[in-house]
């Protein structure tokens, strides 16, 4: 399948190219990495990354070299639900080991593996800022906080919800 | 109750949006700033306020800004650092969630007084529904004439762009910032040319704090010699605190900087105390790359003066015995905390989070790293205590930026006050899987341990 922006999508590209002076369009490529994981399943391929070379009229090798620095960019595919447990030193204190290990016994797999229906995926992440509202995980968009094993059930039993419908 | 200047309205329904924050005296001090003052004049009032930098290093903000290069048909930047990352910080994120329109007005202001036409907000990745919310407030400034072309009739033009990181720890720091910014990996430069020279696109660019740009709007309103008059000496104004660990109201506080470390712990307006009526064992109260102390230097100072949510009271003692006010971030550990476990996740986040570009740090980190996995695992030996040391004396100081001295001193701080600690993992391996050290002597009153 080729990689490709829908209309509504390149015009947001333009939108944030726009944002900076002529000639640095470069600018806008971790915004548009964004756009790019969101839009093609999750992850970043070699062919997306390409895509957005050519889109910012920059080598591959630059996109690449970005990709493979920031740690919210996936370079594997993973699954329709990437959690993101936080095991940094403020929610230490606040049982985030606990709760890693709950989540790994509860969907059967290990950190950084994927369930085998393609649905959870987990990874532990350094702080990411919540650090009074402990333990706590990032799913998309948002941050799941003040996490309990009961929460952490409802959170999944949630996921396959969505995902069934 | 403390006087507040940033968060006295955080309690008002709808705030977050454009006409509530205008109905309550928002965009007053804009007014004032662009129609009756000069740019000069706003960098003087900040000056005189003696407001220091809020993102951690306590830099004072007027000075920053005079630095400014100012040549002749060069544009000028102006970026918004909300990459908020260290460990145990949350302030900023309270602000732009709650409050976004302080942080446009202090940004107005800011970019009018820096000369500044264009100016990113460059926030963390991982805050993916904050740009949402600040996008949507840039929006309605825009609609009410307080953005875009000749802003309040007086020819001043000004946009604001949001940027999103990708989750890079490094690019807090200031070039790391502007490398980012620029499309690039985080990698620090190399100073000098400072960025008030060469900063974004090699354009003249100041980079600051969030909190350090709202605190704009109250010097404007209340003026620099009003503002003073808030906190104690150097430490004037007022600092949001954001409390986390083992205390039983975490949260985002504003305190006016002449209220006691034990206050702030303790009282009900704050932190109210430790849960489960455990003892206070230790406290970083900077973000996690500030000195962890224990408590009884934590509530008093080596001097047996009372110890004061203040920068000069926080340093007092230097490392030997005080700490840092950092960024805010204000950690508590209870008794049951374990230092050397406590230490060990701090080392792996810096080493997760070191750029790779000098050698001490990229190295040393993961040094750090196993040397306290083996200790804390009951691998230790009684040598790898000295080992410790001595890597964080190599990185500490010898790197392009200080993401070195950040990860160096969280370990030599807990090696200094919590030695015994670390040797009874080593000599009670098999124990120190099981419980933890518990508080011995760290909570006891003073006397305190000489300075090294």
């Amino acid at each position: 399948m080729a990689v490709q922006f829908s209309e509504e999508k390149l015009n947001k590209v333009n939108e944030i190219i726009a944002r900076y002076p002529a000639g640095k369009q470069k600018s806008a490529l971790i915004p548009v990495l964004h756009l790019a994981q969101e839009s093609f399943g999750g992850w970043l391929s070699a062919d997306t990354m390409d895509y957005v070379a050519g889109l910012l009229q920059i080598e591959p090798i630059e996109v690449y070299e970005v990709a493979t620095f920031y740690s919210m960019f996936n370079l594997q595919p993973v699954g329709k639900y990437l959690f993101e447990v936080c095991q940094t030193g403020p929610c230490m204190l606040r049982g985030s080991d606990d709760i890693i290990h709950y989540i790994k016994e509860k969907l059967g797999i290990k950190i950084g593996e994927t369930t085998p229906d393609g649905l959870f995926t987990l990874k532990t992440v350094e702080c990411l800022g919540a650090c009074g509202y402990a333990p706590m995980m990032q799913l998309g968009k948002f941050f799941k906080e003040h996490l309990t094993k009961e929460k952490v059930d409802q959170i999944i039993a949630d996921c396959r919800a969505q995902a069934n419908n | 109750m403390g006087r507040k200047l940033l968060l006295d309205k955080a309690h008002i329904e709808g705030i977050r949006y454009y006409d509530v924050y205008r109905k309550n005296g928002g965009y007053a001090a804009a007014e004032k700033a662009l129609k009756s003052m000069s740019p000069d004049q706003v960098t003087e009032e900040v000056k005189k306020s003696g407001m220091r930098g809020r993102g951690g290093a306590g830099f004072p903000t007027g000075m920053k800004w005079s630095f400014l290069a100012k040549p002749e048909g060069v544009p000028r930047y102006l970026v918004c650092n909300a990459d908020e990352s260290e460990p145990g910080t949350f302030k900023d994120r309270y602000l732009m969630e709650f409050l976004p329109h302080l942080l446009i007005e202090g940004l107005l202001i800011s970019s009018y007084a820096l000369g500044a036409n264009t100016t990113y907000i460059y926030i963390r990745g991982e805050y993916a529904w904050i740009p949402d919310i600040l996008e949507e407030a840039i929006a309605e400034a825009h609609k009410n004439g307080f953005l875009g072309k000749n802003i309040l009739g007086t020819g001043f033009d000004l946009e604001i762009y949001v940027q999103r990181g990708a989750g890079a720890y490094i690019c807090g720091e200031e070039t790391a910032l502007i490398e980012s910014l620029e499309g690039k990996r985080g990698l620090p430069r190399i100073k000098p040319p400072f960025p008030a020279v060469k900063g974004l696109y090699q354009c003249p660019t100041v980079v600051n704090n969030v909190e350090t740009l709202a605190a704009i709007v109250p010097i404007i309103n209340i003026g620099g010699d009003e503002y003073v008059k808030y906190g104690i000496g150097k430490s004037s104004g007022t600092k949001l605190i954001s409390a986390c660990g083992n205390i039983n109201k975490p949260g985002v506080y504003e305190i006016e900087m002449n209220i006691s470390v034990e206050e702030f712990i303790y009282s009900d307006e704050y932190c109210g105390g430790i849960p489960n009526g455990k003892r206070l064992k230790a406290c970083i109260p900077g973000g996690s790359s500030v000195p962890i102390v224990p408590a009884n230097l934590l509530l008093t100072t080596a001097k047996g003066e009372k110890r004061m949510m203040t920068y000069e009271s926080l340093n007092d003692g230097g490392f030997a015995t005080g700490t840092m006010m950092g960024s805010g971030g204000f950690i508590v550990l209870d008794e049951d905390q374990c230092v050397v476990r406590h230490t060990l996740s701090l080392a792996r986040f810096y080493h997760h989070e070191s750029c790779g570009q000098c050698s001490p740090c990229r190295e040393g980190t993961g040094w750090m790293e196993k040397v306290l996995k083996n200790i804390e695992h009951g691998k230790g030996k009684m040598s790898d205590i000295d080992l410790l040391w001595d890597i964080q004396r190599k990185i500490e100081g010898n790197t392009i930026c200080p993401l070195g001295d950040a990860a160096a001193w969280p370990v030599a701080a807990a090696i200094r006050h919590f030695r015994d600690e670390f040797e009874w993992h080593v000599l009670n391996p098999d124990e120190a899987q099981r419980r933890n050290f518990g508080l011995v002597h760290y909570a006891d009153p003073l006397p305190v341990a000489a300075a090294v």
